[in-house]
């Protein structure tokens, strides 16, 4: 039973070694393999349509609530201090350097790495990518590598619609519902987001979290065993991998990003 | 006589993990001719066409394929031979988020530079080879199981290959398309000069059109001859495949224990 039980781990750890082993080579080959993703720029952009515009609704929705909760909850506690005028840097500042880049992964992830799984993984189940290698085209240089830069490139902009949605959502809570001064909150805001320490650095998280969660998903999809059940697996693992891997990817980014920042 | 040969494969044994599924097979395909490989499902006929098209390396012995031996290939002149080779899938494999029309066109704007008035030529031209025309602006979704294939035919021969693999051309189609697939497969095999490789257990249809035959049993060559010489074989396997009855080399009974000792029934009622 022990044996067993030992045997199980030992197995359990080799496989998921082998796993990342071969998740770092289909990174390294994907990012070697990008010329046609540049080259045919045209492949890259259809892509960015499916996983970037295609998340717009979903982005922009949930952006301008989170604003307008932002507004609500900030102005509950910071009127208790008297300071409400600051309304503005609160929603600005924690739009822009956490919730912003973060919710937007997690949306982006739950909507456009679910979706690149299981499309990745369907042409594998119907043998799409044997046909495409039996054609000489390689899958990676024509599949997997326009769909990788389309989510690096679309994450950072999404990110920033997020966050410029959120603090709509902020303003049309704060100013136009509650009454807070209109000025003091944009200029406050205006005079205490930095641009390389907040913007930039939101940028930052947001491509990183990019890079993060389209590996995760064109990985999953490309090893997706070719049945029913592998797929939708797979894709069920491309969510709480990447979701994960952006929460613990925030955390080392924000420790390295804002240390000393009062 | 050399030169007529197009794949040649010799003492080829393969195997998955542990379990050997190819043990020493040894076949060759003419020019211009339509080779059948029968055998029994699982019996390792879709693998043996993995190999000829280079997509898994053998364990031991040699593919090659005008000559080129595969396993001396590197990525690029594999992808260079492929060029000249086309594959028909089970069921098609056809692109599903692209019309047929981008289907058929996909290998000629990826391995050539011709304007896009010609690839509409050529793309038309391929469908109506393989009657098709109709259907240039329709989705794969839209595609019954028998055009799928013939698409995926007309996309396999887009580049004017000089070898088509086809893995089970005729499994699930009803007899019409049965009777249209197989013609075409014979008559875009002497019309275009090509060489056809048939993996199938469809004995009846591919008879009909083959100019050889190779019977894989249990990873090894078991029989080989043309149509007439399968038809007349007296070796006990072939003749239970050609003839589909039930039990015989092939048991109709999985190895199991006694049937009376698995119901439990003593010595006395077996």
């Amino acid at each position: 039973m022990l044996k067993q039980a030992i045997e199980n781990l030992g197995n359990r750890t080799v496989q998921g070694v082998w796993r990342i082993g071969f998740a770092a080579r289909f990174f390294l080959a994907t990012l070697l393999h990008s010329g046609t993703a540049f080259r045919r720029f045209g492949l890259t952009i259809r892509e960015m349509y499916f996983s970037g515009v295609l998340s717009l609704i979903i982005i922009l929705v949930s952006g301008l609530f989170v604003g307008m909760v932002l507004g609500l909850q900030g102005y509950e506690t910071l009127q208790t201090y008297g300071s409400e005028e600051a309304l503005g840097i609160l929603v600005a500042l924690s739009l822009v350097r956490e919730l912003g880049p973060v919710v937007a992964a997690l949306l982006f992830a739950s909507r456009a790495g679910s979706a690149i799984t299981a499309e990745i993984g369907l042409m594998k189940a119907t043998e799409q990518l044997s046909a495409m290698e039996m054609m000489a085209v390689d899958p990676i240089a024509r599949v997997v590598a326009p769909r990788f830069w389309a989510g690096v490139v679309s994450m950072p902009f999404l990110a920033a619609l997020f966050s410029a949605m959120g603090i709509f959502g902020g303003y049309l809570v704060g100013v136009q519902l509650i009454g807070v001064d209109e000025g003091s909150f944009w200029s406050q805001m205006q005079s205490a987001v930095d641009f390389e320490q907040d913007i930039l650095n939101g940028v930052i998280k947001s491509v990183v979290f990019g890079v993060a969660i389209t590996t995760i998903a064109l990985f999953e999809g490309y090893d997706a065993p070719p049945t029913a059940e592998g797929v939708s697996g797979a894709t069920t693992r491309t969510v709480v991998t990447s979701s994960l891997a952006v929460l613990a990817l925030d955390f080392v980014l924000t420790a390295f990003m804002f240390r000393g920042i009062n | 006589m050399r030169n007529d040969v197009l794949v040649e494969i010799e003492d080829v044994a393969f195997g998955y993990g542990a379990r050997p599924v190819l043990k020493g097979i040894n076949l060759t395909a003419r020019r211009g001719q339509v080779v059948a490989i029968m055998g029994s499902s699982g019996c390792g006929k879709t693998t043996l066409l993995r190999l000829i098209g280079g997509q898994i390396r053998p364990g031991q012995g040699t593919v090659r394929v005008a000559g080129e031996s595969l396993g001396e290939l590197d990525r690029a002149g594999l992808y260079r031979l492929r060029r000249k080779m086309g594959m028909l899938f089970q069921f098609g494999a056809l692109f599903t988020d692209i019309s047929v029309f981008d289907n058929v066109a996909f290998q000629l704007r990826e391995h050539t530079d011709l304007p896009e008035d010609a690839i509409r030529d050529l793309v038309l031209m391929k469908l109506h080879a393989v009657g098709l025309r109709g259907a240039v602006h329709l989705m794969p979704s839209e595609l019954s199981g028998g055009m799928a294939r013939r698409v995926a035919l007309a996309r396999a021969i887009a580049l004017d290959p000089m070898l088509v693999m086809y893995d089970e051309p005729f499994a699930g189609l009803d007899p019409i398309s049965l009777g249209v697939t197989g013609n075409l497969i014979r008559r875009l095999t002497d019309t275009l000069g090509l060489t056809s490789l048939v993996v199938t257990h469809d004995v009846q249809e591919s008879l009909k059109i083959v100019d050889y035959v190779y019977f894989v049993s249990e990873g090894v060559i078991v029989a080989e001859g043309t149509a007439d010489e399968i038809r007349a074989s007296g070796l006990p396997y072939v003749h239970q495949f050609v003839h589909g009855e039930a039990d015989g080399p092939v048991p109709f009974h999985y190895p199991a224990p006694a049937y009376a000792a698995d119901l439990g029934l003593g010595a006395a009622h077996a």
